[in-house]
């Protein structure tokens, strides 16, 4: 077995854990590389199929060839897709102007936890990285979130020998994070080996592409003139920018994702 | 050719302030391993908190870390050499955070355990020891940092590695080497250092890319616990991941503990490149097997000659993190590869403290961060491996209400009890482990233990085969001994009657005996009217299927009568009421009274091979 193969066994065994003990269980999915992967690994852990739904938290300010990717590959792996915005939120104006902090609060991790009590959610799987920042670093594979999806870090469960907590009161549930060990590089190689289709921002035009996507406002596109997958992995071993350069609210102030996540946000 | 580099992963553990953050951070910063800014905003944070710059920062990601100057949560980061790409897992020292600490150092291969050069040896230092000793990480370095604060003295190194070896190898664990550093200073972690030149190993960095990457697990015993059973669509697929060994297709495979044995007919796949005949340890695959019966997750599938053990009673080191005590006669949950399962502590055998080695006291349990010698009874059978022989069936956690409060390790169970339900009504009893195994005398005596069972009515020549059999064998230069069910009475079973309460005793009394006659390594002869097919299913399950050999010794009622005129009859009135097994057994029919049992015990030898 080579690199990628270790990442995606282990990967597929974190997904069939998840099933297996979470009744009502859904993966949310972004659009982005990472979340696409993770759709890809599912499609692998049950032979084609997709046995739960896929949630994507839409703000209403994505950039609209993420909308476009959305349907059309929803409707070709036909997904069961549920897509849920924070329209209380939306209709009295909320937007980044309001700062960019309570901006991802209320649409998406507020959007989240709305979509995670309306279907009752046990589990939800993310496709979150540790290399992505700080906070993640620290995650665990199941990760326990209140009914108000908060985030105790401070006291989280041991976690050895791949036995995760599984165990958890009523009305909490449980992120999954199948891919937390993979990192940027990874994720473009595992991409690249098993040809899996991804939306065009990512691929240089006019030597600017996106390296993570976002919303519209708070992302932006990095210098680059990388247009297909093997340019983006040969950019990658010889950059010495951190992925999520482009995103704002990782800038916005000390341990800003700290207290984001602690919240309930991805 | 990309794909192919090699990922090594190694955990840092040590006393709290030993400085195992700043040794990554460090690691970090002069591999050139950070993004652009990583080193300025810490600096920036320093400066924001009116603190001095510390690499330890660039891990303890969490507010409170930094504030406090301690590491809480464990942190994975990754960095590459010429060589290959590392995994290193930051664990936090602080007594308080210990199950952070073991959450990191489980996902370990190869260990740092730093210490102090000027504070030297500390409780935590002993404790992470005795905990990797127990995760089974055999390559342990000690690092011993701060070599500044002791003027980079020879002397000193020598003096620490004096005492924490006599520590560690009395726990079994032989560190590979002993490195000197400075991680404040960067002395020795890329470069040698010119501070030490009487240091004669190399560099952090350089012995990093020198430690072995465990091998040849694809080459152990197959054990494949099922996960889950898939029916999406008109296959049937049992999903799971090889924990070790190697499947193919066409293999005749066990399932235990249900005891079922197919074939493998394909591997399943969705992506066509994903095609193939043969899988291996690490793998997580979903195959489908010839015979259609119900599978539960937990079970084991094997090959056939190599079967975990089974059993409901084992020993076990385990480590307590839990809030609250473990204590015996309380319900927990066990989990172990993929099986969970009811489970209770029946004995604590020691308690020790994992700092000192001391021995600590059992009235209240096994209190969090101690270690123990338990004994562990399961609700009903499960499978498992000697952590020695097989690290991930050999392992298991304990849940005790939402919380993994501990893990534990199975040291193993005697021989003699193995593959059986245990059951007993005494109280802080353990199995107890003994230096000579089966296989030892199996490979001494040059022959196999073997319960041969002889089964039929009264009358029908059990005896006068069995004694030709046993002198036939003793003649061979075997090891054997009749175990005639009729002149236990005189001794063993003096209190039975000839109830059919008292005959399902007998039978009982008999194959434990047989058992431990077999596991002696003895071929045992047992004679026994055995009518009923339960009977005989509880005495095969009591002596092992692997052990126990059922001839059946068929003779009508005429030419038993004859035989046997007077007849002595176990249990009442229905004397010439035979049940068949359902399964395959060696049958002798008894055409005449006056048959030649000499003949019948010959065609008996062969059942001693195999």
């Amino acid at each position: 077995m080579d690199h990628l193969d270790h990442l995606e066994a282990q990967s597929i065994f974190i997904l069939r854990e998840a099933y297996k003990h979470f009744g009502k269980l859904g993966m949310l999915w972004s659009v982005g590389k990472d979340s696409t992967v993770l759709l890809w690994l599912a499609k692998k852990a049950f032979f084609g199929h997709c046995p739960f739904p896929f949630i994507h938290v839409d703000t209403k300010y994505k950039i609209p060839e993420m909308i476009e990717f959305r349907d059309r590959t929803a409707k070709e792996y036909n997904l069961d897709l549920i897509v849920h915005s924070n329209e209380e939120a939306l209709a009295n104006g909320m937007g980044p102007e309001h700062g960019r902090m309570v901006c991802c609060k209320a649409l998406k991790t507020e959007g989240l936890t709305q979509v995670t009590k309306k279907y009752e959610f046990e589990g939800l799987i993310l496709g979150i990285r540790r290399d992505e920042e700080g906070s993640r670093s620290k995650e665990r594979i199941f990760s326990e979130r209140n009914s108000e999806s908060e985030w105790d870090y401070t006291d989280q469960p041991p976690e050895l020998w791949d036995q995760f907590k599984t165990d958890f009161k009523k009305g909490n549930h449980i992120r999954v994070h199948p891919i937390l060990h993979w990192n940027e590089l990874d994720i473009w190689e595992y991409i690249k080996r098993e040809n899996i289709p991804l939306v065009d921002l990512y691929f240089a035009k006019d030597g600017k592409r996106y390296r993570s996507l976002g919303c519209a406002p708070c992302t932006t596109p990095i210098e680059s003139t990388a247009s297909n997958i093997d340019e983006i992995i040969e950019e990658l071993k010889n950059t010495k920018q951190s992925e999520r350069s482009g995103r704002a609210q990782d800038q916005e102030m000390a341990h800003a994702m700290q207290k984001l996540r602690k919240d309930g946000y991805m | 050719m990309e794909n192919s580099r090699e990922t090594l992963n190694i955990v840092v553990v040590g006393h709290v302030d030993h400085g195992k953050s700043t040794l990554i951070g460090r690691l970090l910063f002069d591999t050139d391993s950070l993004p652009e800014g990583a080193i300025d905003k810490v600096k920036q944070l320093a400066k924001e908190k009116g603190k001095a710059f510390e690499y330890a920062y660039l891990l303890d990601a969490f507010e409170e870390e930094q504030e406090q100057g301690i590491t809480i949560d464990t942190t994975q980061l990754q960095f590459s050499t010429e060589k290959r790409d590392y995994v290193i897992i930051d664990a936090p020292g602080h007594k308080e955070f210990l199950k952070n600490m073991i959450s990191g150092a489980a996902n370990a291969e190869a260990a740092f355990l730093l210490v102090d050069a000027n504070e030297g040896i500390q409780e935590q230092s002993r404790r992470h020891g005795y905990i990797l000793s127990l995760l089974g990480i055999k390559k342990v370095y000690v690092i011993v940092n701060k070599m500044d604060l002791v003027d980079y003295s020879e002397d000193r190194l020598n003096q620490i590695k004096t005492d924490f070896n006599e520590f560690l190898n009395n726990l079994n664990i032989y560190p590979i080497d002993y490195i000197p550093i400075s991680a404040y200073f960067g002395e020795n972690i890329v470069k040698k250092s010119k501070k030490m030149p009487w240091n004669r190993s190399g560099s952090i960095i350089e012995i990093m890319d020198t430690i072995p990457k465990d091998k040849d697990l694809e080459k152990k015993p197959l054990r494949f616990p099922i996960q889950d059973v898939y029916k999406f669509d008109d296959r049937r697929i049992i999903a799971g991941r090889i924990e070790s060994g190697t499947l193919n297709v066409g293999d005749e495979i066990l399932i235990s503990p249900s005891n079922k044995t197919t074939k493998i007919k394909s591997i399943a796949y969705w992506s066509d490149k994903d095609q193939r005949n043969e899988a291996s340890a690490g793998m997580s695959v979903g195959i489908i097997v010839e015979d259609e019966f119900f599978n539960k997750r937990g079970e084991i599938i094997s090959h056939i000659e190599d079967a975990p053990i089974k059993s409901n009673i084992f020993n076990a080191n385990v480590f307590w993190m839990g809030k609250t005590n473990l204590v015996k006669n309380k319900k927990y949950k066990l989990k172990l590869s993929t099986k969970e399962v009811e489970c209770e502590v029946i004995t604590i055998n020691k308690i020790i403290d994992a700092s000192t080695l001391a021995q600590g006291d059992f009235a209240e349990g096994i209190k969090k961060n101690d270690v123990a010698e338990v004994t562990i009874r399961t609700k009903e059978m499960i499978c498992f491996d000697e952590f020695a022989n097989l690290q991930t069936t050999g392992r298991f956690v304990i849940v005790d209400g939402f919380d993994v409060s501990g893990g534990g390790i199975i040291s193993g169970i005697e021989d003699s009890l193995k593959n059986r339900e245990l059951v007993t009504n005494s109280t802080n009893i353990a199995p107890r482990k003994r230096l000579v195994s089966t296989k030892d005398r199996e490979k001494s005596y040059g022959q196999k233990g073997r319960v041969i069972w002889l089964t039929g009515l009264s009358g029908s020549g059990k005896n006068e085969i069995a004694i030709k059999l046993e002198k036939k064998l003793f003649d061979f230069g075997k090891k054997v001994y009749y175990l005639d069910s009729t002149n236990l009475r005189f001794g063993l079973s003096s209190d039975l009657e000839f109830s059919a309460k008292d005959a399902h005793e007998q039978t009982r009394r008999i194959a434990e005996v047989a058992r431990l006659f077999a596991d002696s390594g003895t071929i045992v002869i047992v004679s026994s009217v055995s009518r009923y097919r339960k009977d005989r299913e509880f005495a095969k399950e009591i002596i092992g299927e692997s052990v126990y050999r059922e001839v059946f010794i068929e003779a009508t009622e005429d030419v038993c009568k004859k035989r046997n005129p007077g007849g002595i009859y176990e249990d009442g009135d229905e004397n010439f009421y035979y049940e068949k097994s359902d399964y395959p057994v060696f049958s002798l029919f008894i055409e005449d009274a006056e048959f030649n049992a000499d003949k019948k015990a010959l065609s008996l030898i062969e059942l001693i091979r195999g």
